[in-house]
């Protein structure tokens, strides 16, 4: 870790800025956009944990490799999620369709 | 317990000591996403095929609790990162007292959930046998505002007709809602652990300037919790509110 | 090294055991169990995965038994369910994948480095706790009632239907993911930070980068597996649904979760067994290995591109067409590192100047064996192809040519190769050749039948078979018999070479790497001084130490031998 100390007045700042990016959250919530409703959710979501992450956990100040650390594991979420996806988005048969489900839930 | 800035034998400096400490704790939190993305793959898919039943199932998490929550984790992350500041420039108090507010903040989070869970209970909505999606709109209580309820009769015929077997669907939504917010407390839980520790060795007097390893390692473990909620908040309060 | 240990004669050097070193320093069960000296701990691993090996081996044992005659004689379809079960879940999560990296990597890495420990001690022994607590929840399962679902916990069957001990098994494997992703925290931590002077990344030797790659996947994957055991123990204890089609839930999800990890779990198993022979091809051929730096980014792209291909276990569960296609050309672009490596360890055979030793004979059944299981993997990768041999005899040829023929054999070659840094003995080596000989022969003995069993149809997991295939059949189980002979003598002769055994001086062989620099067994702080590395990884030509200077006259020393 490096010997970079963050003055409070930024961590106020960050702070400030992650209530304003959840009230957008909140307000994009109510307005229909469709399928762009959880785009705009994921990326507003992603931008305050960037800033958590960069500022909180100070990995802007950190080394190299903590900031390797950091894009590997975010990039094999993204294998995971990308990948799994890839299989259930280019099925040409709809796998969830049609399914009753039996009384078995009142028994 | 050894006492403030001693070097452990393996090591040859404490420059070394804490740069391993620090990948050590990254390496930690990389396993964490992983294991929180096991869920959050199961919640992508069942979104993507049933989000009616998602819709229906978000509607029913009270979002006032929902959005108070994430302030108060919000604010935690910058206590704690403020008593890591704290105890870099040497100020004692402020650091024991920075931790302090951090765990009472987590602790009202986890107060604020047990209600929302107490209130899922009542509703039925807990996954197994009991489980019913209708069940408050089919017996609302005495307290319920009668439009809201409308509203969600209303809500719900529509999802019905969209979707038969949604029952079954919404089940999935809140095995995964009780399932992410609840490992996500469990986290919690083992951090409010660490701050008691943190605490009780701060106000001994350990931590200094030269050494503050465990605040900074157990604050990034805290914002990692934090980050988690940022997206838990959104993928589960906030579908289809617009409705 | 200051007492003498060794008394230069006109013929050979003898050596003794040096006065202090770490398994005389402390004395008592609890110097043992609260160590946290790596080495130490890796000898308590060595016991646990041996008696592990010891309860797979039981099961396969019983299966090749059973799997005499065509109707199985042994036990009944229930029973034989349990069989393959168990033995995949004991070989796989509690041998194979501790095996290499607990052992040798917990031993070797800070010996390798020029480190006094590992960088968190106390994790390593906590790791080997939690092993413990979660082969005993699957001991338990084994104990009451089995657990049939196969090692790869399919749903709904594990999730729903089965009636075994499903619960105790997936929480066990849980609990001991934690063994594995700690071990790998701690190695990689180890590794960036904890390097001697000197010691830079490409002087490492390539166990290290092999090990550095395995804990890569350690960290990555084995995470993924652990929230999908849990969430098969949840839906089982509390019906959730999410692996359940009458409740909209998708067990293809399960599979895609599972393998996840389980692909790169293989990468696990074969990743330090590649390291090993990379220590002792050199080593035996007396040659700096060739192409060292494609060695060491291979032992990485392999890691990496591991993690890109485990839907090729899917082909045929109606997962869509395109992805298979992508999964199955990521499948053959993973086997080109493999490639990769076997070139530059032929290569460093060529003009090197060979010596026959146990540990160059393991070396050398695992290229071929290798070759012959990486092969037989592309044809599993082919589509076409797979719809074939999937769930067939020749998937279980395959993979034990690469498990068995590669990876254990790549441990029992380490373990020979490493027996005098870690024992201070020598162990005979001419029953070692032996032995050696025995299990390579036995091993492919049991499984080349199954290959051609697999292509003529004979599918996996069942308990009979046709007839027509009884002769292969009882081949195998002959090979098995001839194989596990090749396993028990190891572990007597090496016991046995603890108290009679040559003493082996620090480099018996001799070998570069920092290891051969301590004393044979070294002392629980590895090294009194620091080690200054100004040296490149195997450098054989330019070590006066080692003596080679004879290799130019053409008259090599002879390696130490425990039966010389």
């Amino acid at each position: 870790m490096s010997e970079h100390i963050v003055p409070p007045k930024v961590y106020v700042g960050i702070f400030l800025s992650l209530m304003v990016l959840t009230a957008a959250t909140v307000a994009a919530a109510y307005v229909n956009l469709g399928p762009f409703n959880i785009v705009i959710a994921l990326a507003i979501a992603s931008l305050k944990a960037t800033l958590v992450v960069l500022y909180f956990m100070h990995a802007r100040y950190s080394p190299k490799r903590t900031q390797l650390v950091i894009i590997c594991a975010v990039f094999w979420l993204a294998i995971m999620l990308a990948l799994t996806l890839s299989d259930y988005v280019t099925r040409d048969h709809d796998v969830a369709a049609n399914i009753s489900v039996p009384q078995m839930l009142e028994s | 317990m050894h006492r403030t800035g001693e070097l452990y034998g393996q090591f040859e400096t404490l420059e070394q000591q804490k740069e391993s400490a620090a990948l050590g704790m990254w390496v930690f939190l990389a396993t964490e996403v992983l294991f929180f993305g096991g869920l959050f793959m199961t919640y992508t898919l069942n979104r993507h095929y049933y989000g009616t039943a998602f819709g229906v199932g978000s509607n029913t998490l009270d979002l006032k609790l929902g959005g108070l929550n994430t302030v108060i984790l919000i604010l935690s992350s910058l206590t704690m990162a403020m008593s890591v500041w704290a105890s870099h420039v040497g100020k004692r108090k402020a650091t024991t007292g920075f931790l302090v507010a951090t765990l009472i903040l987590g602790t009202a989070f986890l107060g604020v959930k047990v209600i929302e869970y107490k209130q899922k209970f009542d509703h039925h909505l807990i996954p197994g046998y009991h489980f019913q999606i209708d069940y408050r709109a089919q017996h609302p209580s005495p307290n319920d505002d009668p439009k809201e309820i409308e509203a969600e009769k209303e809500e719900l015929s529509k999802a019905f007709a969209k979707d038969p077997d949604l029952n079954a669907h919404a089940q999935l939504y809140f095995s995964l809602y009780f399932g992410m917010t609840g490992l996500h407390a469990l986290h919690m839980i083992v951090g409010a652990g660490m701050l008691l520790w943190l605490i009780r060795q701060s106000m001994l007097g350990r931590f200094t300037p030269t050494y503050n390893t465990p605040v900074e390692m157990i604050g990034l473990y805290w914002h990692f919790v934090d980050i988690v909620w940022i997206y838990l908040f959104p993928l589960l309060y906030l579908i289809d509110r617009h409705q | 090294m200051d007492t003498p240990t060794s008394t230069r004669s006109a013929t050979a050097t003898v050596y003794k055991i040096p006065e202090e070193h770490y398994l005389n320093s402390t004395y008592g069960i609890r110097s043992w169990l609260l160590t946290t000296d790596h080495k130490r701990i890796a000898l308590l691993y060595l016991f646990s995965v041996t008696f592990f090996f010891f309860v797979g081996g039981i099961f396969a044992t019983m299966i090749r038994i059973h799997l005499m005659t065509p109707q199985g004689f042994l036990v009944t379809p229930e029973t034989y369910n349990k069989l393959f079960t168990m033995h995949g879940v004991a070989m796989i999560f509690f041998f194979l994948i501790p095996s290499i990296p607990a052992v040798l990597g917990n031993f070797l890495v800070p010996l390798m480095i020029g480190a006094k420990d590992l960088a968190f001690p106390k994790i390593n022994l906590l790791s080997w706790y939690i092993y413990l607590i979660g082969g005993s929840f699957v001991l338990y399962s084994f104990a009451t009632g089995g657990l049939d679902t196969g090692w790869t916990f399919y749903t709904p069957l594990s999730s729903i239907y089965s009636n075994s001990a499903v619960t105790p098994a997936v929480l066990g494997i849980f609990i001991n993911g934690f063994s594995s992703i700690l071990t790998g925290l701690n190695f990689v931590v180890t590794i960036h930070t904890m390097r001697a002077p000197g010691m830079t990344w490409f002087r490492l030797p390539l166990f290290v980068w092999a090990q550095y790659a395995t804990s890569i996947i350690f960290i990555l994957g084995t995470p993924v597996i652990a929230i999908t055991l849990l969430l098969v123990g949840l839906e089982r204890m509390f019906h959730l649904g999410f692996f359940n089609p009458a409740l909209g839930g998708d067990p293809i999800l399960f599979q895609h979760l599972f393998w996840f990890y389980s692909h790169p779990a293989v990468y696990i198993m074969i990743l330090p067994a590649m390291g090993v022979i990379s220590e002792i091809i050199p080593t035996f051929a007396r040659k700096p290995i060739f192409g060292y730096s494609f060695i060491a980014g291979s032992s990485i792209a392999i890691a990496v591109i591991g993690f890109f291909v485990w839907a090729h276990h899917m082909f045929l569960t109606g997962e869509s067409v395109y992805a298979a296609l992508a999964f199955s050309f990521l499948s053959y672009l993973v086997a080109i590192p493999s490639a990769v490596k076997v070139f530059n360890w032929t290569s460093t055979l060529y003009k090197g100047s060979i010596s026959w030793d146990t540990p160059m004979l393991y070396a050398l059944g695992f290229i071929g064996l290798f070759l012959i299981g990486g092969l037989t993997g592309l044809f599993l990768a082919c589509l076409g192809l797979d719809i074939h041999i999937h769930d067939t005899y020749f998937v279980v040829a395959h993979f034990h040519y690469i498990m068995v023929g590669g990876a254990v054999m790549g441990y029992l070659g380490g373990i020979h190769f490493w027996w005098p840094k870690i024992s201070g003995r020598l162990y005979p080596e001419f029953l070692a050749r032996v032995s050696a000989i025995i299990l390579f022969t036995g091993f492919n003995l049991t499984f080349f039948p199954q290959f051609i069993l697999g292509y003529l149809g004979m599918p996996r997991r069942y308990h009979s078979y046709p007839p027509e295939f009884q002769v292969l059949n009882v081949m195998s189980t002959a090979g098995a018999s001839i194989l596990a002979l090749g396993y028990l003598l190891p572990m007597i002769y090496l016991v046995w070479s603890l108290k009679y055994g040559v003493v082996a001086g620090p480099n018996p062989w001799p070998a570069t790497g920092l290891e051969w620099k301590t004393d044979s067994p070294p002392l629980t702080e590895n090294f009194l001084v620091t080690p200054e590395v100004t040296w490149e990884a195997y450098d054989f030509e330019t070590r006066p130490d080692l003596e080679l200077d004879h290799i130019v006259a053409g008259k090599l020393p002879a390696p130490a031998h425990g039966d010389d």
